[in-house]
């Protein structure tokens, strides 16, 4: 089988998360990552781990999240050396990726009018905060920053309670995606024209740019929308509603009257969903408290994934909000390959989750596990750069491969 | 001028198989849009409206996701739209198209039909649990794909415990990254097409975008058997903070560094160097008490003096902004973030922009989302004219 993107050759400058995450979709998709990275300061998805610094900069399962099937070449930037030699890989490469703050390509002498010198129709990616240019270019952003500048947070929790930072990574990863996406309109562009691009994204206007629609309100109406909990502007039931067992929910959501059929049939027609109050749409948004009330106390004492058979079955829309352990066993993702098994040497045989993109010609695979630290200096240093051992020992006799 | 050089015939409603054809219609694809005749998308019934009087060439969820694209009104289901949806076909690069697995095949329109007169074409379908697997006939709405990905049980994070209970994200977001997986599939396969190769399917499932965009997360129940939840990850991280106004602002307490900004920037006040806030276990130990200090400063400068005090300090904060703080903020002004577009009846209305903005292209000027059946006669025409053209 042949992948889309095979041929590509992707130089990785990420580090952290939303960099290599768009890099690491590229390998999935069939290029070839380099990353570039040093021991002098490592990446800190190897460094820190949960509650802090870890020892081992094998052994960290952030990093081999965000990091599967990509090369790893150890190369120290600060040096001049490492400057040159990372150029020498620019000059081999369709697409370069960073996501440092914006300025420190540009004092390494790595930005892009100087990388498009050596190599005229390269794609550079810039991912940061707030972007490369305007007054707040040098500002400090993590995922929480920017879900609450791209106006996320605010959209986001119960409508009496306060705004909710959506901390899950979530922001990262769709700065990541978005930048996926971005190397592709970069890459259609290139092989229609033959010209480069460079491309400067801001997590905040990506994430913004997500709640789009939200933003039209103002547009129209000078009005922000609010949050507004699981709830919708028509739809009742909407709603998650407790099942048996510990904190085990189920999201019901009835848009018509057929679904409102289908589920008072599933729930046996008690007498109460035969009250006028819930006959039509506009009675049971009217009255959606005690409908939630009452739908809650039919789940109360059932298993979420049964329950959502027995909806679905009546043409109900209807799942269990599901926990990582759920996914990782659940019968449709196992199916689908949406989970996948992958050996790494020190942190051993992991699941982990695929590609989200099915395709029947040129398939997604994980082409590897995540690399270690400088594992492919002597694939990409002498197979690809044909450089001598000799020359690769002084540099790193000089910790300029390190 | 520029721009991504495919036909794309959209057969999609509402939100992910929209966003997928704007995110190719706004980098200069000719996006053809089916809509059912007389009704069309769902989305121009959904709103928001001007005044909110209900208007389907007016809905603002209908004009953000359809802005560049074409419409034609079609009954694919009936003879004629069938005769006239297969020649599109024959025209077409990309299919889009977001129907319940099999129903296109039973109306002879799958993709084993469609490749036959068109081996090049891409179909990219997208549903909320794919082509394959169990749950593909499944219903799902937004609220029901984001707690079935794994995202909504962990939202609204920070939950004080878990009586309260599981959340969806905001907007239809969850919908938009099934969009953007669409999107970036379609591009690697034309990629792959016209480097040699040839047309293919692609099966996208919203609940498995999704479900990828959360694997930092999932991967804490592969590290410790436990699963992660909405009360947080155990240490501390952020907190957010009340500003004067009533608005509200994040600040980042990831680390020794970030707090001496955030110290400085509240003007170095003496319990911030005092045990038990001197460190990071102690603050972390101490997080009610000190989330009650950080509020009693905040509540006494304006979210924005809070952002600038704390940046400037090189420690990160954010104001969690409403759609008019994000219109307001002049960053996002100078980057180009807004665009405005003047559509027939909605008027002239300021969308937000593609955040992607390549360098070395000259894109299309900006079209509005069209009315229904708008470029019907257009579209159609030009196909008749092709036939005629062909015999």
């Amino acid at each position: 089988m042949q992948s889309a993107l095979q041929g590509i050759r992707v130089i990785d400058f990420g580090h952290v998360m939303a960099g290599p995450w768009c890099t690491m979709q590229l390998a999935s998709l069939g290029a070839e990552v380099i990353k570039i990275e040093t021991r002098a300061r490592p990446d800190e998805q190897r460094a820190q781990h949960g509650k802090g610094a870890v020892d081992n900069l094998e052994a960290n399962s952030n990093f081999f999240e965000i990091n599967l099937g990509k090369k790893s070449v150890s190369i120290n930037l600060t040096t001049e050396e490492g400057r040159a030699l990372a150029k020498k890989l620019v000059a081999t490469a369709d697409i370069v990726l960073e996501n440092m703050r914006p300025g420190v390509m540009t004092k390494l002498g790595l930005d892009y009018p100087e990388l498009v010198k050596i190599k005229p129709d390269l794609i550079m990616l810039s991912l940061s905060g707030f972007g490369a240019t305007g007054s707040l270019r040098r500002y400090a952003a993590y995922n929480p920053c920017f879900t609450s500048v791209g106006g996320t947070s605010h959209l986001t929790g119960y409508a009496e309670k306060k705004p909710n930072t959506m901390t899950n990574s979530g922001g990262d990863a769709r700065a990541g995606t978005a930048a996926v996406f971005a190397a592709l309109v970069a890459l259609k562009f290139r092989q229609e024209t033959g010209k480069g691009q460079y491309i400067d994204s801001s997590s905040s206007e990506v994430i913004n740019s997500m709640v789009g629609d939200q933003m039209m309100d103002y547009a129209l109406n000078g009005r922000s929308p609010r949050r507004h909990g699981n709830t919708d502007k028509v739809m009742a039931p909407h709603n998650v509603y407790r099942c048996a067992g510990q904190d085990e929910w189920l999201s019901i959501a009835v848009g018509t009257d057929a679904e409102w059929q289908g589920l008072v049939a599933a729930m046996g027609h008690p007498a109460w969903s035969s009250m006028p109050d819930f006959a039509a749409a506009e009675g049971r948004k009217a009255n959606e408290a005690e409908l939630d009330a009452q739908i809650g106390e039919w789940t109360a004492d059932k298993a979420a994934l049964d329950t959502m058979h027995l909806l679905q079955r009546h043409g109900v829309a209807a799942t269990p909000s599901f926990k990582a352990s759920d996914l990782f066993n659940d019968l449709h993702v196992l199916e689908r390959g949406q989970v996948q098994e992958v050996d790494h040497p020190v942190l051993g045989r992991r699941k982990t989750i695929t590609s989200p993109y099915r395709f029947s010609e040129t398939p997604t695979r994980i082409r590897g596990t995540a690399p270690i630290l400088g594992e492919s200096n002597d694939d990409v240093f002498r197979g690809l750069l044909g450089m001598d051992e000799a020359e690769i020992a002084r540099l790193e006799e000089a910790k300029v491969i390190y | 001028m520029d721009g991504l050089k495919a036909r794309v015939i959209e057969l999609a409603d509402f939100v992910a198989g929209p966003y997928c054809g704007k995110l190719l219609a706004d980098f200069g694809a000719d996006v053809i849009k089916i809509e059912k005749p007389g009704r069309g998308d769902d989305a121009r019934f959904i709103g928001p409206f001007k005044d909110d009087v209900p208007n389907p060439e007016a809905s603002g969820t209908f004009l953000y996701l359809n802005t560049n694209k074409r419409s034609v009104e079609l009954d694919i289901e009936s003879p004629e739209g069938r005769v006239a949806f297969l020649d599109l076909i024959r025209t077409a690069d990309v299919l889009i198209e977001d129907r319940m697995p099999g129903q296109l095949a039973r109306l002879g329109l799958g993709y084993e039909d469609l490749r036959k007169i068109n081996p090049n074409l891409v179909v990219t379908s997208i549903t909320p649990f794919g082509q394959i697997g169990p749950y593909k006939d499944f219903k799902a709405y937004h609220l029901n794909l984001y707690h079935a990905s794994g995202q909504g049980y962990l939202l609204p994070m920070w939950a004080i415990n878990l009586d309260v209970p599981p959340c969806q994200g905001p907007g239809y977001l969850g919908l938009f990254d099934g969009g953007m997986a669409g999107a970036t599939a379609t591009l690697a396969a034309l990629f792959w097409r016209d480097a040699g190769g040839t047309g293919q399917h692609i099966d996208v499932s919203i609940q498995h975008a999704m479900m990828t965009l959360e694997r930092s997360q999932l991967r804490r129940f592969t590290d410790e058997g436990v699963n992660p939840n909405r009360t947080g990850k155990g240490r501390l991280l952020e907190s957010l903070v009340e500003c004067a106004g009533g608005e509200f602002a994040v600040v980042i307490l990831s680390s020794q560094q970030q707090w001496e900004g955030l110290w400085r920037a509240m003007g170095k006040p003496e319990w911030g160097v005092q045990p038990p806030f001197d460190t990071q276990k102690g603050r972390s130990d101490n997080y009610a008490e000190l989330r009650k200090r950080l509020n009693d400063w905040s509540r006494t400068v304006t979210q924005d003096e809070l952002f600038h005090a704390i940046q400037k300090e090189g420690s990160a904060a954010a104001p969690i902004l409403t759609a008019e703080g994000v219109f307001k903020l002049e960053q996002f002004r100078e980057r180009g973030h807004f665009v405005t577009i003047d559509h027939p009846v909605a008027g002239s209305l300021e969308y937000i922009a593609q955040p992607t903005r390549p360098s070395n292209v000259t894109l299309p000027p900006k079209r509005p989302a069209p009315l229904l059946g708008q470029h019907t006669h257009e579209v159609l025409g030009q196909l008749a004219a092709l036939a005629a053209g062909t015999k």
